[in-house]
């Protein structure tokens, strides 16, 4: 279990945390909603320990993230950034294998090849395989960062807004992916999410944020509505009903 | 363009005028300073040949302060100056190989004017063409060009090396001297030639005033508003190469001098318009050079330390602007 | 790009040759049937010290500049274009000043530690850079470099050591003996310790946030890197002088063929690092012989000529 306890940051004056309290179990999608400037991505980047907060705490299954020893972490937790600049020349392959560092540091075992093979497959990479990523393009890179998270198999996986630059089948087959990995592996996988209809048709769970502090935690069915969508996004959008999950729609 | 341009911008609510007279008054006495100061010899000999080295230094600080301005309008970046772009190796190069070809005794016998209009010519050309093949054949980034200008220089500094050792050590003292500038060793017939430059530069600059300060916005909105950007462009390097080739056949290569006045004078200016920015950058560099070299010779009696003193000076007031920007 | 089974025997062939050719070349009297004891004293005194020094050198430089390529993520930088070196001067300059009779040892130890300082000072300033452009990096890099070399500069003018400075600046071979370059092998273990930490190397590539993320010490893998940069750079700077480019050209020639794992490519760089060198300084006894052009001279010319060409052809895709 992630406990995120009393967590503030601000940057400068701003504040850009305030008092952040919630906990996330161990299986099942959470998606992380807000406009643009809420905070989404500094939560994400305090909870996987890359920054610290001003105070408060992030525990990880009883244990501070910033005391806890690095190596074992990264087998448990992982993040996936929004900004990938990877000016690096890797193949593919290489690059995703590096997913299994934390657990074989470099001497791949038939078990890392296995991971890496399969999360090549799920991201439809193999024939990409031996090409060098700063060859791909935008979404294909995508792609491979998700594959080099995927295979570093850990509980809990925290992506912050995965579906950027990825066409519509793409998006859906990452979070089919999704998905999956909660109902079939048993993880918990936080994904920030600009369209709310993926977070409405995937997660279990959806946090609302705006202007740092949380406004809305609740499941898909009650979070839809249009005076939450209003009151967030500041626009009026009409919910339905399609399939028994909850869509919005804005219409001019 | 025309009289609404005219008009100053008042940032601070002090009229640039009013700065530049209180700047221009601080020269003065800076020149007076090193005029005065300290005179051992008679007063008949002293006064001319001192007036003839501060109208050397003088020069030398207009020509590189405009040269300084001119290129980072250039290259819309504050940070960057021609002495990057391998000019002052350049001018070694030249020197080098023309000890080579002519030996020593020719060498130093050489008629100034005529060396001096050689060494223009050639580093002129020698920007135009780099401007022409890194700029126009294909477009690039003004940092990769930069930066293949500070290559060119070691580039120059190698081969420059290369003739030294190919020559005897006697020669290669000769050469050894000219590596550093020096405000001492100034040939006052090539004053006339830098002066009439110069004027000639000036005059081309103040009637294309306006096309500078409209350049500062950047490619697209100038080319919007109607401005041929190529051919002022290619203009601006031949006024700027010119320059650099004054300053450097005066007194050598002085890389980072530029970036101290350039900078200082944006900020102290109170004004982004190119006519009172030239001047004051000028005459910053001016005090800086005069009452420098009168300070370290007269009073603190320390020779031809200036130079270094002054690029050491300036290579850390580029990295305080460095890390200035990127805070921003 | 997978390497044929051939490629490594071809590889340690030709470096072999090359050694071999560098043993012969020399102005001495020299027979290859090695019977006289001047013969014998030419191989084992200068001949072997200096063509192993070159490889050892050679090996050293491109590594050093492919770790450091790691550690600021980017390109085109190499100890020389990041202020190391130059700090390595200024503390080879106060050790001539102030300790002149201090072992070649503690010479090198000295100028590691100047090495590092300006190394972190460097990182430092990278820090407060916005990664904009990447050739800023380089830029600043030099620029610091030039800062602290007018420091040098300065103390050089001020206690005439100005002579002394350009010849240590300018990389030479010519004065390698037995006795006068075994601290070189040191570089050669700091390269096997580059290869077996190469992944850890590999993942700071790839960031800050990447690494710290899959479970890298990220601190301490920093400072092994710059130690080992800073050594390497010392002893190279303290043997053999200043040999610019080499560790920025090397390490870009073998990414573009096999990529930057370092694995894969750290066995490589070496490599084309000792033949590079090699090769100058073939040239530099060929070129104006029985005249010797030092191997400084040489490298800066060739490297700043195949920089320039890396450097264009590297950015077209960045741009437009």
């Amino acid at each position: 279990m992630i406990a995120v306890q009393a967590v503030n940051k601000h940057y400068g004056r701003h504040a850009v945390l305030k008092d952040i309290n919630f906990s996330l179990a161990e299986q099942g999608v959470t998606a992380l909603i807000g406009p643009n400037g809420a905070g989404k991505s500094t939560l994400l980047t305090i909870m996987s320990r890359l920054q610290e907060a001003d105070s408060g705490v992030v525990m990880l299954d009883g244990v501070d993230v910033h005391k806890a020893d690095n190596a074992q972490l990264a087998k448990k937790m992982a993040i996936l950034r929004q900004d990938n600049a990877i000016n690096m020349r890797l193949s593919v392959y290489d690059f995703v294998a590096f997913g299994r560092y934390p657990h074989s540091q470099g001497r791949l075992t038939k078990e890392d090849l296995t991971h890496i093979d399969q999360s090549l497959n799920y991201l439809n990479l193999t024939d990409l395989k031996d090409r060098y990523i700063d060859e791909l393009s935008g979404g294909q890179r995508q792609r491979a960062c998700i594959a080099m998270v995927l295979c570093q198999n850990t509980q809990y996986l925290l992506l912050d807004e995965p579906l950027n630059n990825l066409d519509m089948k793409h998006a859906v087959d990452i979070m089919r992916l999704i998905r999956r990995a909660a109902d079939e592996l048993q993880k918990q996988v936080v994904v920030v999410l600009h369209d709310i209809n993926f977070a409405s048709c995937y997660a279990d769970r959806i946090i609302a944020m705006k202007d740092g502090a949380i406004a809305y935690d609740h499941p898909p069915e009650k979070l839809m509505t249009q005076e939450i969508m209003r009151d967030l996004y500041d626009i009026d959008m009409s919910v339905h009903s399609i399939n028994d999950k909850p869509v919005g729609f804005y219409h001019c | 363009m025309g009289n609404g341009a005219d008009k100053a911008q008042h940032v601070t609510g002090h009229d640039p005028n009013v700065r530049m007279l209180i700047m221009g008054i601080i020269a003065l006495l800076s020149i007076v300073a090193f005029l005065t100061l300290n005179v051992r010899a008679s007063w008949a000999f002293t006064l001319p040949f001192r007036a003839e080295k501060v109208l050397a230094i003088v020069f030398v600080g207009i020509a590189i302060a405009t040269s300084t301005v001119l290129f980072q309008t250039l290259t819309q970046n504050r940070i960057l100056t021609p002495g990057i772009m391998g000019f002052d190796a350049f001018f070694m190069l030249l020197q080098s190989i023309m000890l080579l070809s002519l030996g020593r005794i020719a060498f130093v016998q050489f008629n100034p004017q005529v060396k001096w209009l050689f060494e223009v010519v050639m580093m002129s050309g020698a920007l135009c063409g780099l401007y022409y093949w890194l700029f126009l054949r294909q477009k690039r980034d003004i940092a990769v060009l930069v930066l293949v200008g500070i290559v060119l220089g070691v580039l120059f500094r190698s081969l420059n090396s290369l003739i030294g050792r190919m020559i005897d050590p006697v020669e290669f003292d000769v050469l050894q001297d000219l590596m550093f500038a020096s405000f001492n060793r100034i040939d006052s017939t090539l004053l006339t030639i830098a002066g009439s430059t110069m004027t000639l530069v000036f005059v081309w600059l103040w009637r294309q005033r306006f096309v500078l300060d409209v350049l500062q916005l950047g490619d697209a909105v100038a080319v919007n508003l109607g401005v041929n950007r190529r051919a002022v462009t290619l203009k601006l390097i031949v006024a700027i190469a010119l320059l650099v080739s004054v300053s450097t056949a005066l007194v050598g290569p002085v890389t980072f001098f530029g970036i101290l006045v350039a900078n200082i004078a944006y900020a102290i200016c109170g004004s982004y318009q190119h006519r009172y920015v030239i001047p004051m950058a000028a005459l910053l560099a001016i005090v800086a050079l005069v009452g420098g070299q009168a300070l370290l010779e007269y009073v603190l009696k320390f020779g031809t330390s200036l130079s270094i003193v002054i690029e050491f000076l300036g290579g850390m007031f580029f990295l305080w602007l460095v890390i200035r920007q990127g805070r921003r | 790009m997978i390497t044929p089974w051939y490629a490594w025997p071809l590889a340690l062939a030709s470096l072999l040759c090359l050694m071999v050719v560098s043993l012969l070349v020399g102005v001495a009297d020299f027979s290859w049937t090695v019977s006289t004891v001047h013969d014998q004293q030419i191989l084992f005194i200068s001949r072997i010290p200096r063509t192993l020094a070159l490889v050892l050198t050679g090996m050293s430089l491109a590594v050093a500049g492919l770790l450091m390529q790691m550690l600021v993520r980017n390109r085109f930088v190499d100890p020389g274009t990041t202020g190391t070196i130059e700090s390595a001067m200024l503390g080879l300059l106060l050790v001539a000043l102030l300790a002149p009779d201090l072992s070649v040892l503690n010479k090198m130890l000295v100028c590691s530690v100047f090495a590092m300082l300006g190394s972190f000072v460097f990182m430092g300033l990278l820090r407060t850079i916005p990664l904009r452009s990447p050739i800023m990096v380089p830029l600043v890099g030099i620029m610091f470099g030039g800062v602290i070399s007018s420091i040098t500069l300065f103390f050089a003018y001020r206690f005439n050591l100005l002579q002394s400075l350009s010849n240590w600046m300018n990389g030479d071979f010519s004065a390698i003996l037995r006795g006068r370059y075994e601290l070189l092998w040191a570089g050669a273990a700091l390269t096997l310790v580059g290869y077996l930490a190469a992944n850890r190397f590999t993942l700071l590539g790839l960031g800050r946030h990447q690494a710290i993320n899959l479970g890298l010490n990220y601190r301490t893998v920093m400072f092994l890197g710059l130690l080992i940069v800073s050594l390497m750079s010392s002893v190279t700077v303290v043997t053999a002088g200043v040999i610019p480019f080499l560790g920025l050209i090397v390490p870009n020639v073998i990414s573009i063929f096999l990529g930057d794992n370092l694995k894969k490519s750290l066995p490589w760089v070496a490599w084309l690092g000792a033949i590079l060198v090699l090769f100058c300084d073939l040239l530099g006894r060929l070129l104006r012989y029985p005249y010797e052009i030092p191997i400084g001279t040489v490298m800066g010319v060739l490297g700043s000529a195949l920089f320039i060409y890396l450097l264009l052809k590297r950015t077209q895709n960045n741009h437009g």
